[in-house]
């Protein structure tokens, strides 16, 4: 067991890159949710932005094109969802697995023909003196631009969600949508809105795996990352800064779990494997567990009219 | 504009027609894919399913494997429809198949080499008994700490996919097997062996567990206080808190039957189409019993027929590939289409749609 091969610098900058499209899923799932929609299609959508990404980026040889297009490859299959949730107030859960199913298949089937393939390399960012500091140097300031991109995003989310009108009036879709309808605003095309706002976020995660953390395309390779990312929006208790926390936790459990599997820990291979999984359940039980004197029965606080379809009765 | 206005009660005529519309929607698009993947799209939708069922080169062979596929997918959709109808959602069912199979095969190989009557249906037993301990640890999660059971379920499938592979490579590997991963084929061992029952039907003593689940739902939604309590907490759950229904309980007992069920199932498979435990022994049946259960109207006996024509696209998907080289991923699609196109004309069996005059505001 070779403990000193594992570089805490290193580490962390690895941390960084394996949170990456989970974050960018989970803060994609956060604005849907913060509308009052749960999707559970997430894993879907990011496979299919997975592989629209992976295709067109070895098709026209930029990745940059690929990333647009994984987001609204994934944006287009969540509009399925908006209307079949929005318009046909069809049952939210059943609809958001019929859409991870959907995804599943039509991304295994889309990328037969590129199994294999290398995709064009994304350069990472050269900051200068930045990346010249001993230790933070290689830990923060090495990595490629889509990494602080969605720093930025989420902090641009949060921002957005409690500082500005239109922040206001999504969390007044979710908490209360009969009373936002009252008021004026136009419940379903904000909702549809805040969905392909999801849908594009997820499949940047997944275009993000496939592009630069694999990367490769592999039939399911998402691996369950959607659902990880859904467990981090309840996790984050719905607050952007929060679910950046979780990602990152969750992502360095995964990257500490391979270095460790690297060092020769003798535990065997499938336990390491199955622990970020396992810690993902354990922090849902804490986080969802009800408090100590607290009388309530739903201590979460989730947007109350997650889940319900809103049906305009005039 | 056309606008949607909500029946006074669901309309029987369109419950019943909703699976039929959705089959055929789902062909069209079907074809419409079929043909953009630049095959025949009417022989990929005959192959898919006429051929299994009616063509003489095929059909003595694949109609026997309709009920192989069939089995595990009703077994598992009965136990989730139980659920789905409270409000209970079981998606790790996947994960439950998995735990019974290696309990089940577990016990059997635990036995090896005796020969007894007894090892079947304490294997049997076993299986069940697995799923239903995969399935309580959500079930007791959401109970004590209202952690989200959707979430709890599904990411214990992985840990059920690496426990799999952890027992293939290492407590049940086959001893004999020359080091490859595995466990003992349990079609070499009599007394553990699931075989078929009457030759070239397919039926095995899982499709007889089968057909006993369809009627045990169905005695529990017709007749029983406890279905009654389901179906009441699903539609209404105030009235439901009024009547004394305990939510609790119904919870525990909803992960319960499906996790039982699903286990059977897995046990079931294990001991007989499948043989053997290996990293690759779950194929997607926990996940394919969902669409099988909103398929059929979450109605016994609508599984029943549902459960039905998802193995005739099964078997219809092998087929194809078989013979027109339409790749696997399309029959995946394929399913996902269908379940998107039985939601989407849901809608109808609670709303009609209406030609309404703009108001002025």
């Amino acid at each position: 067991m070779d403990f000193s091969a594992i570089s805490p610098s290193l580490l962390i900058a690895s941390l960084m890159v394996a949170s990456t499209p989970i974050l960018l899923a989970a803060l994609g799932e956060l604005v849907v949710e913060k509308a009052g929609v749960l999707n559970l299609g997430v894993e879907g959508m990011m496979i299919m932005g997975a592989i629209c990404g992976f295709a067109t980026a070895v098709e026209t040889g930029s990745p940059a094109l690929g990333f647009i297009v994984g987001a609204i490859g994934a944006a287009a299959l969540s509009l399925i969802f908006a209307i079949l949730t929005q318009y046909l107030m069809s049952n939210q859960v059943a609809t958001g697995l019929a859409l991870t199913l959907f995804g599943l298949g039509f991304s295994s089937l889309i990328g037969q023909g590129y199994v294999g393939i290398r995709p064009p390399a994304v350069a990472k960012l050269d900051l200068g003196p930045l990346s010249e500091i001993p230790f933070a140097g290689t830990a923060f300031f090495k990595h490629d631009l889509m990494v602080y991109l969605t720093i930025g995003l989420c902090l641009a989310i949060w921002f957005t969600l409690t500082r500005t009108r239109l922040g206001l009036t999504i969390r007044a879709l979710g908490e209360n949508h009969d009373a936002a309808h009252a008021l004026g605003y136009k419940v379903i095309t904000m909702r549809i809105f805040a969905i392909l706002f999801g849908g594009a976020c997820a499949g940047l995660g997944g275009a993000y795996l496939s592009l630069i953390r694999v990367p490769q395309w592999t039939e399911g390779m998402t691996a369950g990352a959607g659902w990880i990312a859904l467990a981090i929006v309840v996790f984050g208790s719905w607050r952007p800064l929060r679910v950046l926390l979780g990602a990152y936790l969750f992502g360095g459990f995964t990257v500490l779990q391979l270095n460790l599997q690297a060092a020769g820990l003798a535990i065997p291979v499938e336990y390491l494997s199955m622990s970020p999984y396992i810690i993902t359940i354990l922090v849902l039980v804490f986080m969802s567990a009800p408090r100590s004197g607290s009388k309530k029965s739903k201590p979460l606080s989730a947007p109350a009219c997650l889940g319900r379809s809103f049906y305009n009765s005039n | 504009m056309i606008v949607l206005e909500k029946r006074p009660s669901p309309s029987k005529l369109w419950t019943a027609l909703t699976p039929i519309l959705a089959v055929i929607a789902t062909m069209i698009a079907g074809s419409i894919m079929f043909a953009i993947l630049g095959k025949d799209p009417f022989e990929a939708i005959r192959t898919i399913f006429w051929d299994p069922l009616f063509s003489e080169q095929f059909a003595a062979f694949s109609r026997p494997q309709l009920l192989v596929k069939a089995t595990p997918l009703i077994l598992i959709a009965i136990g989730l429809s139980i659920g789905f109808r409270a409000g209970v959602w079981n998606i790790g069912a996947e994960g439950q198949y998995i735990m019974g199979a290696v309990f089940g095969a577990a016990v059997g190989l635990a036995f090896y080499p005796l020969e007894s009557v007894f090892i079947y249906p304490l294997m049997v037993i076993a299986g069940a008994i697995g799923g239903f301990l995969w399935a309580m640890i959500p079930g007791i999660l959401r109970v004590k700490f209202h952690t989200n059971e959707i979430l709890v379920s599904l990411l214990l499938v992985y840990v059920a996919e690496f426990i799999l592979a952890s027992v293939s490579l290492g407590l049940l590997r086959n001893p004999d097997g020359a080091g490859f991963p595995g466990s003992r084929n349990l079609k070499e061992y009599a007394s553990a062996f699931n075989g078929e029952l009457l030759v070239n039907t397919g039926i095995h003593w899982g499709t007889i567990a089968a057909m006993i689940a369809v009627i045990f739902a169905y005695i529990l939604f017709a007749r029983h206080t406890m279905g009654f309590h389901l179906r009441l907490a699903g539609e209404a759950p105030k009235a439901a808190q009024f009547a004394g229904v305990k939510p609790g309980y119904l919870v525990l007992f909803c992960f319960a039957v499906s996790g039982a069920f699903a286990g059977l199932a897995g046990l079931f498979e294990v001991s007989g189409p499948a043989g053997q435990i290996n990293i690759d022994f779950n194929v997607g049946y926990g996940f394919t019993a969902i669409i099988v259960a909103f398929l059929g109207r979450l109605n016994p006996i609508g599984i029943l027929l549902a459960g039905l024509l998802m193995a005739l696209t099964y078997i219809g998907g092998e087929l194809a590939s078989f013979m027109l080289g339409i790749p696997d991923a399309a029959i995946q699609a394929f399913q996902g289409m269908l379940l998107f196109f039985l939601l989407a004309v849901d809608v109808l069996s609670n709303y009609r749609f209406r030609l309404r005059k703009v108001e002025a505001a």
